[in-house]
């Protein structure tokens, strides 16, 4: 049988609430996922120290409050520093015009408001690569 | 570099100079089970032993997670170098789980003055269809933990509403987790409580009851005679970091007790029995599954849905083959 795939879901920066990140998490958790939850305020140093001990197979971020263009990055770039390997998925509020630049930045799906259930498991899935 | 590639020996290696990819690679692969996981076991048991192993155990929402992150922060501080599994139950549905004791660890470890947060590790388990309040995992990951030299290792069981888990058979010290007005809701399993805490903790202690919790908790442990360890009944909000210390202490103070009257060995003992009990179950069932798909075994199942012999009977006659 196949490991569970395992997702770290946190949220970065200061800003309010994370009701969307725990819907997330339900979804996930109903498609067999095992979630490691963090919730609100964290750092990207700090999420990537759980990945490491989780040995998580992906980082799913929440970003509300406007840095996706910077938090992103700092996150893609602290996983490549540890080497972990894992992709990072961002949600929350993205505008359209930014979804390329965060590719590009190595980000490796971004998940906006609209995005079904089905979808944001499907696409989750899709970014970890098979062992 | 991959860290999926290495063996087993390899990981080790790099884990035991402290990389803490390949710590929770190991883990990992404990949990998958398997030939790796096997071999991680044969390879960890000569240097294990050592630690400290606790477990925490109580009610959904008593506050073990907040309780753990503090004694985890409080003992780093010290100077140990502390492992932390903590307890999700898996969906029965799906196989899925929310992980959530670590959200109540990090911060307090990050933020203590003193603690190294690179001296505490903390590993999320989801149970995977274990029942009892832990994982099929736990045995083989306080193994890792322990040969790695993490000392103690503390073991965050899943809520139970009945302490009936069976995580004395996984740890040398038990620290039971109960708030004011705990004693309504588990009136019928008090005696249950008392087999296996060695500590209690009454959290959340700044509300109302905590008193009556304690003397409630005072009551039965007097009911019980005079045994050679009478568990402490310990006052805590870990919230705001109160009473934690207490804690600490009464754990050291229980592991001096477990080594001078050498109930350690016998616990340990009980360990490592029920781990081969655990392991023997699984061999045994897998052969049942064979068996029963062997020729023989299709022709008594044949034999049993023709009315032949009774369910009882089949079972004997195959029991030979098992
Ligand atoms: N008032 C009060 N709340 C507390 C205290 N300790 C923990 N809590 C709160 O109780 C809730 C549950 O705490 P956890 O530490 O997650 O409890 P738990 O026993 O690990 O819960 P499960 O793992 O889900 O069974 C959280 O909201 C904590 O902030 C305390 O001393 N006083
Ligand atoms: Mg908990």
């Amino acid at each position: 049988m196949q490991d569970p795939i395992r997702i770290v879901l946190a949220k970065i920066g200061f800003d309010g609430h994370d009701r969307g990140l725990k819907v997330v998490a339900r979804l996930l958790r109903d498609a067999g996922f095992e979630v490691i939850y963090l919730g609100l305020r964290q750092t990207t140093d700090a999420v990537v120290a759980v990945a490491e001990q989780e040995d998580a197979d992906a980082i799913g971020l929440s970003i509300h409050n406007g840095g996706h263009l910077t938090l992103a990055p700092r996150m893609v770039a602290a996983v490549a520093e540890r080497e972990l390997g894992v992709p990072v998925i961002v949600g929350g509020i993205v505008p359209d015009r930014d979804i390329q630049a965060l590719l590009d930045a190595g980000v490796a799906a971004v998940l906006g408001p609209g995005t079904s259930g089905a979808d944001v498991v499907a696409v989750v899935r899709s970014t970890v690569a098979p062992e | 570099m991959s860290l999926r590639s290495l063996t087993v020996d390899e990981l080790l290696d790099q884990a035991s100079k402290g990389d803490r990819r390949a710590i929770g690679r190991l883990l990992t692969l404990v949990e998958r089970g398997g030939e790796a996981a096997d071999q991680v076991a044969k390879l960890t048991h000569p240097d294990a032993g050592q630690a400290h192993v606790v477990g925490i155990t109580g009610a959904p929402g008593a506050g073990k997670s907040t309780l753990t992150g503090r004694l985890a922060a409080g003992l780093a501080a010290a100077g140990h170098r502390v492992a932390v599994v903590a307890i999700d139950p898996s969906s029965p549905l799906n196989g899925g789980a929310i992980l959530g004791d670590r959200i109540r660890m990090d911060e307090p470890i990050q933020t203590t003055e003193g603690a190294d947060p690179s001296n505490v590790f903390i590993r999320s388990m989801a149970t995977r269809g274990q029942s009892g309040g832990l994982a099929v995992a736990v045995p083989g990951a306080v193994r890792l933990f322990d040969a790695l030299g993490f000392d103690p290792v503390i073991v965050e069981t899943v809520g139970v509403g009945q302490i009936e888990v069976d995580i004395t058979a996984a740890t040398d010290t038990t620290v039971v987790v109960v708030t004011p007005g705990w004693g309504d809701a588990v009136q019928a399993n008090k005696a249950g409580l008392l087999e296996v805490a060695d500590i209690f903790v009454v959290n959340k202690a700044e509300r109302p009851g905590a008193s009556d919790a304690r003397r409630d908790l005072e009551l039965m442990l007097d009911l019980g005679g005079h045994p050679a360890w009478r568990p402490p009944i310990l006052m805590t909000t870990a919230v705001d970091n109160v009473g934690i210390d207490d804690v600490s202490a009464a754990i050291s103070t229980h592991l001096g007790h477990l080594r001078e009257s050498g109930e350690i060995e016998a616990r340990r003992a009980v360990r490592a029995r029920s781990e081969v009990a655990t392991r023997l179950h699984a061999i045994l069932l897998a052969r049942v599954d064979e068996t029963m798909a062997t020729p023989e075994g299709q022709q008594v199942l044949a034999d049993l849905n023709d009315g032949v012999v009774a369910p009882v009977e089949a079972a004997h006659r195959l029991s030979n083959d098992v």
